[in-house]
């Protein structure tokens, strides 16, 4: 009786000790540093690919702040948060961060991206969704505080497109062949869906949509459907465990695995893990190179590794992997966009106005690149006002069973499709949160 | 109108007849799937059916089987010793829900049972991924995932081990049940804790008992699903997948958990590769949902299920 | 000494009835409403506001909805995340369609729509029960989930597949949408919570809620003496499936913003119904503690860390926080399986008697 008193007695406090100090105050960072919060997922189902992504940040930024000793002197302050991927943890975090002052966010989540795009110009704070989040915001008139160079979806998907063309020999060659697109069953998943039917009118090729339910661990159906269908390439729009499986089961239908093409969330050597030497000769979409080859590399082992702060540990080998790459170009993007805004604003801790300028006035040209050691990593980038997707241009890499290796040259999105589409869409989601079109020939 | 009549009602089974031995897939596929299906549903079944609990965790001890299993294979164990040791690991696990889950919440209603399994089924997510990372996992079986060809027709061998592994799995747990004392007892208990504790039977070691054989069910799972996805996170999630076999073969049977395994299996695939374009595709989910509904509005406790006597 | 009855005697058959006899039990309620709609919005800052108060809120609508139909009416159901999806979207389809009309209006029509899904999928409840019942709930979780994602129509045919809640004013004040302040959408989601909450407390002492109790206890003997099942059942899948339509309207226009199908999936389910459980089946008070502690205990658990000055990776931290969650779920319902509702309960019973043992 008196234990069950006791106890009941614990828990009480337990749970007036979790209203009471549940939501304490954040510490406040350091002055004469400029703070960029990390959103990742280290845990939960997405966990094999946020890894990579939350470990490049983190070595990226430590990198610069060993090596260069900050952005021009100023010290990149960062701090991870834990989402799991979950959008509402997502945003809980963004909230709790912001009272740091954060000058820019990496959401990693297409579902977190769209949380955060209407608080973006209210709390002064950067979206830079590179490669995912909303397409439509790469029209820069009317979504000042949201970037996602170098690419969208929708080039992606004609990069896709011109891909296959030159593989069979010429746009008009297209005409006839069967192109297959399975996507999970997502607005993430669909994104390409519009741009594909739109090439398939024009160029004449069978698109047949394939949808899969979330989270894609039984795909029996679909690729029984691929196997009556026989097509000539697979495009493959997916995420998490849905990636694995598809991969695998491409192997065990036995399509030509050189044939199968996934986009640049699909394209992980988390995805061709469990499928061993079946995967070998898979493809996907990327615009970052990947490897460990670069200098850049070699400086991270130098100033961040071989000083104990690598957030992979001893565990060197997988520095390289795609996802890390992504994000270390992502990081350098950021840091350079930082570095843009101090030419116009000082070098001192910036706000979030002056850093979206900075992002908006963004070009690293080749020189930079070969500078900052990732020359071939990625292309040069030029943002402008009106085009915040920059002029970014994509690759294909294939597996060969043990690494990733760059297969094609860089390709150019068909953007006279692409801009006047993502231009209409722009319009019309602007409008859903009352925004005003700017004048880009005016802010000059 | 009489357009989509014809689009529902006629063309996918002209569709069918077209092309039998793609059908023969389809069909194959649906079973091999079934299965798979049932391998976890029969875990569930075995927890119902002896302690009378809904195991909310039981996705997550997949998960956990499948983790420790690999863990253990990536730390160089050798395949039966690394199997040997991961079932130790599930009858451990046993011991350790009966003395902290079951044995204070004896006799308390199902619901709260089955918040308790609620609650272990967060504490393993978080122990398991803390025990072995949270990256994927490769799991080997020796069995390539490869097809082969029979008189046209494509048969997957990964598949067909993980289909004959369950048959062999059901036969056994089957007669377990029906021809040993504790089997027998197994049942008593589900029926009623405290009249099987008031005639002898050691609820304990019966509970151990069950809980373990649901974890070395739990191992052949994570095994079969892991080869095919790699192990991560997501095997937790396939509970929710034989969920529908469950209600429709009856969460107190274990042939249920086959025949339920076969209907859904095969009904999902069908739907989806007959039905599907119609409507867009990826209706698996709910697809499955809905004809383990159709079942159960003429068997509201599953095709095998206990039938509730109910008195006023 | 405080809390005692001795000296208040009822005099008429309204005061008897009353929902809170008891005068301090009235007064301390009355003040903890009243400083809900005045304390938060002065003085708590945006991150409270937003991130803790306003899914508390909203939440707790849910749970009252589901208590309602699995504490009250006792019909287990996992189609909480469907429900809320149907409230969501349909206010996004009227208000788009009618911007002129009141928000108010509108979540009260959306929640109509959601109760008219609900009583269709409460159909099945005549046939079959208990977890079976449950189960068959998920047909209606999975079908309504894929229907927003593949009928364009209901997202207005964005491309993002998202829905986005728009600016919409109430007496002059922006409510919904990226210009509402917390504290606007705050006070809507505890106006809303607050006479809702009410009705659902009145509605369970009343014919209604004894008509549940008495199904959810002995259903044949209950048919036996009068109360009619279908309707009973119906009923109770309507009503809660209401309360949960303006929860899930009130999860995308007073909280997140914008929304896709993701954010109504199986884990909301699970999550209101955890709620319930924890804090109590068949009490309306439970619904408000179980979505406090829901909401609550995780965000404390984050931030201990720090608290107590350690260091560890935010992968370490979310592990052991998951560990702790479903430990702390365990040995509470070892301690108290009832829920925090009866903690509560035994609470105020040893008030009565303060400072006297017995």
């Amino acid at each position: 009786m008196t234990l069950r008193v006791t106890l009941r007695a614990v828990l009480v406090g337990i749970l007036a000790l979790t209203v009471v100090a549940g939501p304490s105050v954040a510490r406040v960072q350091a002055a004469g540093e400029i703070f960029i919060p990390l959103l990742v997922y280290r845990t939960g189902p997405y966990a094999p690919n946020g890894i990579p992504i939350a470990n490049g940040a983190s070595d990226y930024f430590t990198l610069v702040n060993e090596r260069d000793g900050g952005i021009n002197t100023v010290k990149i302050a960062f701090e991870e948060c834990e989402d799991q991927y979950d959008t509402k943890q997502g945003v809980e975090c963004y909230e709790r961060l912001k009272a740091k002052n954060p000058v820019l966010v990496n959401p990693y989540s297409t579902g977190i991206t769209y949380q955060l795009i209407p608080k973006a110009p209210i709390d002064k704070i950067v979206v830079h969704s590179m490669g995912y989040g909303m397409t439509a915001s790469a029209d820069g008139r009317w979504f000042p505080w949201v970037f996602n160079f170098p690419m969208t979806y929708w080039s992606q998907a004609s990069a896709f497109v011109k891909y296959v063309a030159q593989q069979e020999g010429g746009m008009d060659k297209l005409k006839g062949k069967k192109i297959a697109h399975i996507y999970h069953n997502s607005p993430y998943g669909k994104e390409a869906n519009p741009t594909l039917e739109d090439l398939a009118r024009r160029h004449a090729f069978e698109l047949t949509l394939l949808a899969v339910d979330h989270p894609g661990q039984e795909q029996k159906a679909t690729w029984l459907q691929i196997r009556r269908l026989n097509p000539d390439w697979i495009y493959i729009s997916g995420w998490g465990v849905m990636n694995q499986v598809a991969v695998k089961e491409a192997g065990a239908t036995g399509v030509k695995m050189d044939r199968v093409v996934g986009n640049w969330w699909t394209g992980t050597e988390t995805d061709v893990i469990p499928a061993g030497d079946a995967a070998k000769g898979y493809k996907s979409m990327s615009f970052t190179a990947p490897g460990a080859e670069f200098k850049v590399h070699q400086d991270i082992f130098k100033h961040v590794y071989d000083k104990g702060k690598g957030a992979y540990g001893n565990d060197r080998a997988k520095v390289g992997e795609v996802l890390y790459n992504r994000m270390v170009v992502n990081a350098m993007l950021n840091v350079e966009a930082i570095r843009t805004a101090m030419t116009k604003y000082g070098n001192k801790p910036l706000t979030g106005e002056q850093v979206r300028w900075g992002f908006e006035n963004l070009n690293v040209t080749d020189k930079r690149l070969e500078e900052l050691g990732m020359k071939g990593m990625m292309r040069p980038l030029r943002v402008t006002c009106e085009n915040h997707e920059g002029n970014g241009l994509a690759f294909v890499q294939q597996w060969d069973g043990k690494k990733w290796n760059v297969v094609s040259d860089w390709i150019e999105p068909i953007r006279d499709v692409v801009r006047p589409k993502l231009e209409a869409e722009a319009v019309v989601e602007a409008k859903k949160l009352n925004y005003t079109m700017r004048d880009c020939a005016k802010e000059k | 109108m009489s357009d989509l009549l014809y689009m529902v009602l006629v063309a996918p089974f002209k569709d069918m007849a077209g092309s039998p031995a793609f059908l023969v897939e389809v069909l194959i596929g649906g079973v091999f799937a079934g299965l798979m299906y049932s391998l976890v549903a029969l875990g569930f079944v075995l927890i119902y059916k002896a302690s009378g609990v809904f195991n909310f965790a039981q996705g997550v001890m997949v998960l956990f089987a499948a983790l420790t299993l690999v863990g253990l294979l990536e730390r160089g164990a050798p395949v039966v010793v690394a199997l040997a040791l991961t079932a130790a690991v599930m009858v451990g696990l046993a011991y350790a829900i009966e003395r902290v889950v079951l044995r204070p919440l004896v006799n308390q209603p199902q619901i709260i049972l089955f918040m308790a399994t609620i609650g272990l089924n967060f504490f393993l997510e978080g122990f398991g991924e803390m025990a072995w990372g949270a990256n994927v996992k490769k799991l080997d079986i020796g069995i390539p995932d490869r097809s082969f060809i029979v008189r046209g027709v494509q048969i997957n061998e990964l598949e067909l081990t993980a289909a004959v592994t369950a048959a062999v799995l059901v036969t056994l747990l089957a007669l377990f049940f029906q021809t040993t004392r504790i089997g027998l007892a197994l049942r008593a208990v589900a029926d009623d804790h405290e009249a099987a504790l008031s005639i002898g039977i050691p609820l304990k070691t019966i509970w151990v008992v069950v809980w373990s054989v649901a974890g070395v069910v739990a191992i052949v799972a994570g095994l079969m699903w892991g080869a095919k996805s790699g192990v991560q996170f997501s095997l937790s999630l396939i509970a929710l997948k034989a969920l529908p076999v469950l209600i429709l073969g009856g969460f107190e049977s274990v042939p249920g958990a086959i025949v339920g395994g076969l209907i859904i299996g095969v009904g999902e695939k069908l739907g989806e590769v007959y039905w599907g374009p119609l409507v867009g595709g990826a209706i698996e989910n709910w697809f499955a949902y809905v004809l383990a509904l159709a079942f159960l509005l003429v068997r509201p406790q599953g095709l095998f299920g206990e039938k509730i006597i109910e008195r006023v | 000494m405080i809390y005692r009855e001795a000296g208040q005697f009822k005099t008429s058959y309204a005061s008897d009835q009353a929902v809170f006899p008891i005068v301090q039990d009235r007064v301390f309620v009355l003040a903890a409403v009243v400083a809900a709609f005045v304390v938060p919005p002065l003085v708590a800052g945006d991150y409270w506001l937003q991130a803790i108060l306003i899914p508390f809120l909203i939440y707790a609508l849910a749970a009252i909805g589901l208590n309602l139909l699995t504490g009250y009416a006792g019909q287990l159901s996992l189609g909480t995340g469907g429900f809320m999806a149907v409230g969501a979207y349909s206010a996004f389809k009227l208000t788009t369609a009618f911007p002129r009309l009141s928000i108010i209006a509108v979540f009260l029509l959306s929640g109509l729509a959601a109760a008219a899904i609900g009583l269709l999928f409460g159909i099945p409840s005549l046939r079959i029960k208990g977890f079976y019942l449950a189960v068959a709930t998920l047909a209606a979780q999975f079908f309504l989930i894929w229907l927003f994602n593949k009928v364009a129509w209901f997202t207005n045919y964005a491309s993002s597949g998202t829905i986005t809640a728009p600016d919409r004013t109430v007496l002059g004040v922006t409510v919904t949408g990226p210009n509402a302040t917390a504290a606007a959408r705050y006070v809507m989601a505890l106006a809303f919570v607050a006479v809702f909450a009410l009705v659902a407390k009145n509605l369970v002492r009343g014919r209604i809620g004894r008509s549940w109790m008495a199904i959810r206890d002995r259903d044949i003997a209950a048919e036996i003496i009068g109360v009619r099942p279908l309707r009973t059942k119906l009923l109770a899948f309507g009503i809660s499936s209401f309360y949960c339509g303006v929860a899930g309207a009130e999860l995308v226009f007073l909280y997140l913003g914008s929304a896709e199908t993701l954010a109504f999936d199986i884990n909301q389910s699970f999550l209101v119904l955890f709620m319930v459980i924890i804090g109590g089946l068949g009490s309306i008070l439970g619904s408000w503690l179980g979505a406090a502690f829901i909401i609550l205990l995780p965000i404390f658990l984050t931030r201990l860390p720090h608290g107590l000055g350690l260091t560890m990776s935010v992968a370490l931290q979310k592990q052991i926080e998951l560990m702790i969650f479903g430990g702390l779920i365990l040995f509470f319902l070892i301690v108290e399986p009832h829920g925090l509702a009866r903690l509560w309960q035994i609470g105020k019973e040893k008030l009565r008697l303060w400072p006297f043992p017995h």
